[in-house]
């Protein structure tokens, strides 16, 4: 029986659109895992080390206390990215197979998932350093180690029965967000309560079976629950939102674009996909703190500081610009067949940058803390952003040709279409420009020329809006066709 | 009205559409049949100019439709659910569709009243996006989306597909309605042939992407049909 399903599993990733998309899509793949892993391994020989050497204390005590966060960190995480192991089971339902093997065969597989698998490679080091270096007993390392295991498996079971409840795991997010909070204040330090637990993991030799035991009973409540909601209409059911209709009349001002817009607007916040890259865009706010606190040794050069603002303005732009047209691509057959001026559409993609752009460089102004030349940096940054790399991005997003899915996640980060050579040489200018421009003026003469020279470049920029539009029109007349055929294309 | 030139499509060396010359003039009901792979919505879509033929071109109301794009508010198409926008209700997206025609609100809400009907209450006012209704009601959704801004040229794919017995007689009337218009020319496919001979004046029978017949719809036109596809 499990051979029909390895098989069919197997087959399933080989054959995806999006496995055989190309070899760069795996190479690149293989990177970003070898890059956690690495990451992951040099972060537990180097918590060892550091906790040892440069505080000496006890490294066992101190991650043992901080073992509470990781524990509901994984678990927020988790329930963020890892994906149901619901999906293909419904051709499965009517053939002769027991639900009890599907359901073990799904649950089973989500136990090989990179996320339980992940925490080995942080674990392993450091539990080896503890034992050769710490003179741990064996035993009671090993014992620790067994505990966590049992851990992360009871997340992996836990995040399948949490899945769908979303108030549930805000609660988990928020209350540790506020105890991270309270110990960091040093209000209340909860890890006074929890450490004596990861702790004893250690020091006990029966409490590992308290973690194990309640992964085991996890699994069976699991179990159990997905078997009985094994049904179209129960836990295999697509979710359906109730939702109002909007009208944003405030946006007509824009005359013929707010037809887009008011459309682009209702994109965002409908549809999963659209919403992760806001995310992203208000992480990539704070970006900037590892240049503007000195955090990172290799940033501290004076260009950085644009490359900084770049960043910190233009998250959005960068995230939502770099897909522009593949936004539309459920659609875009609709979108060709109507009376549509390509510049209207285009213009509506632009003003939504643009204003993402003006709003993250307001909510920026927090960098005044670290002076009004931090500042500046972001606000030069948003104006090389309003005036050229919205152009650029639309510019590149012409020859762009994936196709997005905007219910699911999947593929948020790292798409295939990052390999295409033509944005890729086209992403360049958006980032080297302004350095080199700053470089220029910093050198040269003093900082405040520097920040001039980008400044002005991005002024300059909006005097060519309308000869960018007019290429990038007739880019998306000559790709129309294959446009529309890759979007055809399902993963 | 619409003109069809030596047009070709050839995919890899396998050729799906060959038609020589096919006129359509204005007001004609036109119905197009035949099997699966037959070629009728690649001629469609070549039609809304979303493939680009291997040769040969197509006229809209004399105007190329690779050329210009002047035919394209005058027509208006549903031909599957790439012309819905999932992420919006039926209304925002009837309004939508308005707006890039040209039509306010309260033109869109006295187009929708005439289908009250048609939508049986399933379609207006449902709090759910588009992407969440059945098949039956997108599709419903869709062909009354088409018919916003009083187009001259209406394509219906399959229109009839995944239709409620209810709602296709509901859908025949409409398309009868739209065709008794000397200004409308509509085109349809099917795979039903009661359907198309009903509402059709005029029916071509696609086979691997040829034309192998063309009929003005008559007593016989059903039987002729049958006895076409039943060979």
């Amino acid at each position: 029986m499990f051979k029909h399903f390895i098989s069919l599993q197997w087959k399933s990733f080989w054959r995806s659109a999006s496995a055989s998309s190309g070899v760069w899509m795996k190479i690149f793949m293989g990177f970003w895992a070898l890059y956690f892993i690495g990451m992951m391994a040099l972060g537990g020989w180097g918590a060892y080390k550091y906790i040892n050497k440069e505080l000496c204390l006890d490294p066992l005590t101190v991650v043992s206390r901080f073992l509470i966060y990781w524990w509901a960190f994984d678990l927020v995480f988790r329930y963020a990215l890892q994906k149901m192991p619901v999906i293909n089971i419904t051709p499965l339902l009517i053939l002769p197979f027991t639900k009890n093997k599907i359901v073990s065969f799904a649950l089973g597989k989500t136990m090989l998932s990179f996320f339980n698998i992940i925490h080995a490679f942080f674990f392993v080091p450091f539990s080896i350093l503890l034992i050769t270096e710490g003179n741990a007993p064996v035993l009671n390392v090993l014992l620790w180690n067994v505990g966590l295991i049992a851990l992360v498996y009871a997340n992996n079971f836990l995040n399948i029965l949490l899945n769908n409840k979303n108030t549930l795991i805000y609660a988990v997010g928020g209350v540790m967000a506020v105890l991270g909070g309270l110990h960091y204040f040093e209000y209340f330090d909860v890890t006074q309560y929890t450490a004596p637990f990861f702790q004893g993991l250690y020091e006990s030799q029966f409490l590992f079976l308290v973690p194990i035991i309640v992964a085991i009973g996890l699994y069976i409540i699991a179990f159990k629950s997905f078997v009985a909601d094994l049904y179209l209409d129960a836990g295999l059911a697509t979710k359906s939102e109730t939702v109002k209709t909007e009208n944003l009349e405030w946006l007509d001002r824009f005359g013929k674009t707010a037809v887009f817009l008011k459309n682009d607007i209702k994109l965002i916040k409908r549809n999963k996909r659209a919403r992760t890259t806001v995310l992203v865009s208000v992480l990539f706010l704070f970006y900037g703190l590892l240049f503007f606190t000195g955090a990172v040794e290799a940033y501290e050069g004076p260009v950085w500081k644009i490359f900084a603002g770049i960043f910190v303005s233009g998250g959005f732009l960068m995230s939502f610009g770099q897909f522009v047209p593949s936004w539309d691509s459920s659609y875009y057959p609709l979108m060709m067949s109507q009376n549509i001026k390509y510049r209207e559409y285009l213009s509506s993609k632009w003003w939504l940058m643009v204003m993402a752009t003006f709003i993250s460089a307001i909510l920026a102004s927090g960098y005044l803390y670290f002076g009004w030349e931090a500042y500046l940096a972001v606000v030069v940054g948003a104006i090389f952003n309003m005036g050229v790399n919205s152009h650029v991005v639309l510019w590149a997003g012409a020859y762009v040709k994936t196709p997005i899915d905007l219910t699911s996640n999947k593929k948020a980060f790292g798409d295939k279409q990052a390999f295409n050579l033509k944005t890729l040489m086209l992403s360049l200018p958006k980032l080297a420009l302004p350095m080199i421009l700053y470089a220029i003026g910093h050198y040269a003469y003093s900082p405040y020329a520097g920040y001039l020279l980008v400044a002005l470049a991005g002024i300059a920029g909006f005097a060519f809006r309308n000869m960018v539009f007019d290429k990038i029109e007739r880019i998306y007349r000559t790709e129309k066709y294959k446009t529309i055929w890759a979007y055809k294309q399902k993963k | 009205m619409i003109g069809v030139h030596n047009i070709t499509k050839t995919y890899a060396g396998n050729t799906v559409l060959n038609i020589e010359h096919l006129e359509i003039p204005k007001g004609d009901s036109f119905g197009l049949v035949g099997n699966n792979g037959a070629g009728k919505t690649t001629l469609f879509s070549a039609l809304l100019d979303l493939i680009r033929p291997t040769t040969g071109h197509i006229e809209n109301s004399g105007i190329k439709v690779s050329e210009s794009e002047e035919w394209k508010s005058i027509t208006s198409a549903f031909i599957d659910e790439t012309f819905l926008i999932g992420y919006l209700t039926a209304e925002e997206y009837f309004y939508f569709i308005g707006e890039l025609r040209g039509q306010n609100k309260a033109d869109v809400d006295a187009l929708l009243a005439e289908f009250e009907d048609f939508f049986h209450g399933e379609i207006l006012g449902q709090k759910k996006y588009l992407r969440d209704l059945s098949k039956g009601n997108q599709k419903k959704a869709g062909i009354v989306a088409a018919l916003i801004g009083n187009p001259e040229v209406v394509i219906l794919d399959e229109p009839f597909a995944n239709l409620d017995p209810t709602t296709q007689i509901r859908l025949k009337k409409i398309i009868k309605d739209l065709a008794a218009d000397p200004n409308v020319t509509v085109l349809v496919s099917s795979h039903d042939l009661m359907h198309v001979t009903e509402v059709c004046e005029r029916i071509v029978v696609l086979d691997k992407g040829e034309v192998v017949k063309d009929l003005a719809t008559s007593q016989e036109t059903l039987k002729e049909l049958e006895e076409h596809f039943n060979k």
